[in-house]
């Protein structure tokens, strides 16, 4: 068992965990933090990848692009935290409506 | 008349369906990933060779500002639009008037006075430090954007005191800087942000500035811009 086997297969179940309650759980908050998830689970693995073909130093490039990452995540989270807080403000909902609920 | 009862799971079939479909999904993600042909060294050898070229010493700044400059360009320009975008979903144009927090007492107060200071000279230093180790203008910008929130939450006006335009400036001065800089390289007959021999330090330096302006700004913004203000019904 390597580093790389353990750190891969952790971020293949965690973007499985999180892809599963992006879809199941109806509050958007979570559904924001779940995407977050998912995004780490692809650091993790990027992060693996750059270790494993560690020549002495790690791959510099999967490096930057974990750091590309993390600012772009950072900044789809907050715009979505954006578009909540107007729904909620909009409507006081913090999900969105249910199919079912729209036609009474 | 008995029927067949319904089984009640603990959960509902939809959450069950879900779960087997993604389980699937990971399972097979796994897989894919243990398959993945080993490639000895990967791409440091290349990025190794090519080092000397580059406007900067470290490996993960040469691949940030040199061999992938286009990927940080590109990544900058995200964070000014989810920092436009939000401003424009909470009808603002600068954060000067939303409402700073509750005071939270005189331990943040002092806190804040006393950190906020050694934040700003830690950035300074972290992008220093960029062209040779460990940092640059991310670690730099988020390290100011910090100091910006912490400001923020004690009281102050942290970056309230921008107006509009010099906050629009603001955000988008990293990716004007990235553009300029490869509309230089171009006119010079290179390819896009492929710096002159010699120049590239100088360029790189200068485009982090601006880009560690930028991401402070864009970061502080992001937090800032989703509390409620004076004129929020």
């Amino acid at each position: 068992v390597t580093p790389f086997l353990i750190y891969s297969v952790l971020s293949a179940l965690l973007f499985a965990v999180a892809l599963h309650g992006l879809i199941v759980q109806p509050q958007l908050l979570r559904k924001v933090l779940a995407l977050n998830i998912m995004g780490s689970s692809v650091f993790l693995f990027l992060v693996a990848v750059a270790y494993r073909n560690a020549d002495p130093a790690p791959d510099p490039v999967p490096h930057a692009m974990v750091l590309t990452g993390i600012v772009v995540a950072v900044s789809a989270t907050a715009l979505a935290l954006a578009v909540a807080r107007r729904l909620a403000d909009e409507t006081g909902l913090d999900r969105l409506p249910e199919r079912d609920e729209e036609q009474p | 008349l008995t029927g067949r009862r319904r089984v009640r799971l603990p959960v509902s079939s939809r959450t069950l369906a879900t779960g087997i479909l993604t389980a699937s999904l990971g399972l097979v993600l796994a897989g894919t990933m243990l398959r993945l042909p080993r490639d000895p060294g990967g791409l440091t050898q290349l990025a190794e060779e090519y080092l000397p070229d580059a406007g900067a010493g470290h490996p993960v700044t040469a691949v940030l500002l040199d061999f992938r400059a286009y990927d940080t360009w590109l990544e900058v320009g995200v964070l000014v639009l989810a920092a436009l975008g939000a401003l424009a979903l909470r009808r603002r144009e600068s954060v000067a008037d939303v409402d700073p927090p509750p005071a939270a007492g005189p331990v943040l107060d002092g806190v804040t006075r006393l950190v906020v200071p050694v934040m700003v000279v830690v950035a300074g230093y972290l992008l220093w430090l960029g062209t040779h180790a460990p940092g640059g203008a991310f670690q730099s910008g988020a390290v100011l954007a910090a100091a910006g929130i912490l400001l923020f939450i004690s009281g102050g006006r942290s970056i309230g005191v921008l107006s509009g335009r010099r906050l629009a400036a603001a955000l988008v001065g990293g990716f004007v800087a990235f553009l300029l800089v490869g509309l230089l390289t171009m006119a010079t007959g290179r390819a896009l942000l492929d710096y002159p021999p010699g120049t590239a330090s100088a360029l790189i330096v200068a485009v982090e500035l601006a880009v560690t302006v930028t991401i402070a700004v864009g970061l502080t913004t992001l937090f800032v811009v989703t509390r409620r203000g004076r004129g929020d019904a």
